[in-house]
């Protein structure tokens, strides 16, 4: 059917929104039935990226599937990490410093600011704002410097361990980390006087693309999508896992439903996680950063394992099971973004389709993580 | 009504402290850098492709030819191939090939190097035209540099 055929019972015609270039990162294709401005119907196309992850860690050893976790959500690379060798650990029993759990709680959560930062300018661009994104990347420049000098890379880290971290913090990293917190803080006033106030922004994030808390449960819509629509979930408090019971943070909870409240959960998320990263470098223990007695080959017990962690997106959950080998027999990996993608469909149904795009940007897609 | 009016009133002023930010950091210092006329120091921890080492006291790698990196590797890039020689103890280093058309930087090849005889390399600016450009002979990278 061309773009512009019509049918003789109502007069639709089939918008098609994306996929962009095959060799960009991130390509969602959305088939549209709209009747003259409105969406008629919503149909996400899926698998343009799709890379087999699952199948690739049922054929590599345990450890050699880690640079993989950083690459499915490149944004926030580092809860990936912290997924998959929680789940190994827990299956091989394998115990991790305490130092080594502060030091994945601070680089998870910078990585984590980050992310929302990119978030951030990503979705005011999508709205037709274009200099927001560069006062995002200025801050967020800082912490990929951060991260760098103690991962040694920008993007894609690689730096958790079974059994601890890759290499310990040094004081320059904690005081650079103090000095950037400062920054933020001070920066965030600006923030919200330049974008979060603004008319137009307000216009057409209040009262738009609205997700009710049935269509999340439905869905299993997690992190700060459902967070928007009033349910209260977030896995480091609900299902506390590393060292985040230690720590004093909120959960920011909207009821709005709309798109501003999910803006707003976001936004609010920044300064919870420096409120992490904060306790975190004040009560940062001493000692090694990786477990004595790691077995060089990973050979977990026979059985199934499973462990769900929070990421800038949701709750981000790795399935294996073992058969004693040093392969997974099976890996599962379940995407936050998948699910958060799901429910577009439904929600944008009579949308304009500006107000469906906002929508969309609200949601924080990140394609490679949807494919897998 | 007069909410209406406020709106428009209040909305306007929203536009205005907007634009008093942007042009309050138009004078401000420029925070991007003039890449390629003015770069930045690496970290010293920067995880760039591999390098062999030089062992200091005889100017030779320090590889063994254990092979460790090579079954390490997820994506199978490193060829390392030895033989051995008369008068010599273990095995002599002839081939060592990273095909960094496949490699993803992870480093496990350096965390599984026993002697330490692999490391990080600083390079970053890697374009090149031809795949062959990226298959590195590594020996004579390090022969090169003697």
């Amino acid at each position: 059917m061309s773009a512009f055929a019509k049918s003789e019972a109502n007069e639709t015609f089939v918008l098609n929104l994306g996929p962009q270039h095959p060799a960009t990162h991130g390509v969602l294709r959305v088939k549209l039935t709209m009747d003259g401005e409105y969406i008629v119907e919503a149909e996400p196309v899926l698998g343009y990226i799709h890379r087999m992850h699952e199948k690739m860690g049922e054929n590599r050893t345990w450890a050699q599937f880690l640079p993989n976790t950083g690459r499915m959500d490149y944004l926030h690379a580092l809860a990936y990490n912290h997924g998959y060798v929680s789940v190994v650990e827990r299956a091989a029993g394998i115990a991790v410093p305490e130092r080594a759990e502060y030091l994945r709680v601070i680089t998870a959560e910078l990585n984590r600011v980050s992310s929302h930062l990119l978030w951030f300018g990503a979705f005011i661009l999508d709205l037709g704002g274009f200099s927001p994104l560069l006062y995002a990347f200025d801050d967020r420049e800082h912490i990929l410097d951060l991260l760098e000098s103690v991962t040694g890379s920008r993007l894609t880290y690689c730096y958790f361990r079974f059994g601890g971290v890759y290499n310990d913090i040094d004081e320059n990293f904690v005081a650079g980390t103090r000095a950037f917190i400062k920054r933020l803080r001070d920066r965030m006033p600006m923030y919200h006087n330049l974008v979060t106030k603004n008319i137009i922004l307000m216009t057409r994030l209040k009262e738009i693309g609205p997700i009710s808390a049935e269509m999340c449960r439905k869905y299993g819509a997690t992190g700060p999508v459902c967070r928007g629509s009033g349910i209260n979930f977030d896995v480091r408090k609900h299902e506390p896992y590393s060292v985040y019971p230690e720590f004093d943070f909120e959960v920011p909870v909207y009821e709005q439903c709309d798109s501003m409240a999910r803006y707003m959960v976001r936004m609010d998320e920044i300064e919870q996680s420096l409120r992490i990263v904060e306790q975190a470098l004040d009560k940062l223990p001493d000692g090694p950063v990786m477990a004595e007695k790691v077995p060089k080959i990973i050979k977990p017990p026979k059985g199934d394992y499973y462990h769900a962690v929070e990421t800038a997106r949701g709750s981000f959950g790795v399935r294996v099971v073992s058969d004693g080998s040093n392969t997974p027999y099976r890996l599962k990996l379940r995407a936050p973004t998948f699910s958060n993608l799901s429910l577009f469909g439904e929600a944008c149904q009579g949308m304009l389709l500006p107000d469906a795009l906002a929508l969309m940007g609200s949601l924080d897609l990140v394609i490679p993580e949807i494919d897998r | 009504m007069i909410d209406y009016l406020r709106e428009i009133i209040s909305g306007t002023w929203s536009l205005f402290v907007g634009l008093g930010i942007t042009i309050r950091y138009f004078f401000q210092p420029v925070v991007t850098v003039q890449y390629p006329y003015e770069t930045l120091p690496m970290t010293p921890r920067f995880r760039g492709h591999i390098e062999l080492v030089k062992d200091e006291e005889t100017g030779e790698t320090k590889c063994i030819v254990c092979g460790m990196c090579q079954k390490a590797c997820p994506s199978n890039c490193i060829t390392v191939n030895g033989e051995k020689r008369e008068g010599v103890k273990g095995k002599v280093l002839t081939e060592y090939t990273l095909d960094f058309t496949k490699c993803s930087l992870c480093g496990l090849c350096v965390e599984s190097c026993t002697p330490k005889a692999i490391t990080f390399s600083k390079d970053y600016n890697l374009a090149g035209v031809r795949k062959e450009a990226y298959i590195f002979d590594l020996k004579k990278r390090l022969e090169a540099k003697n």
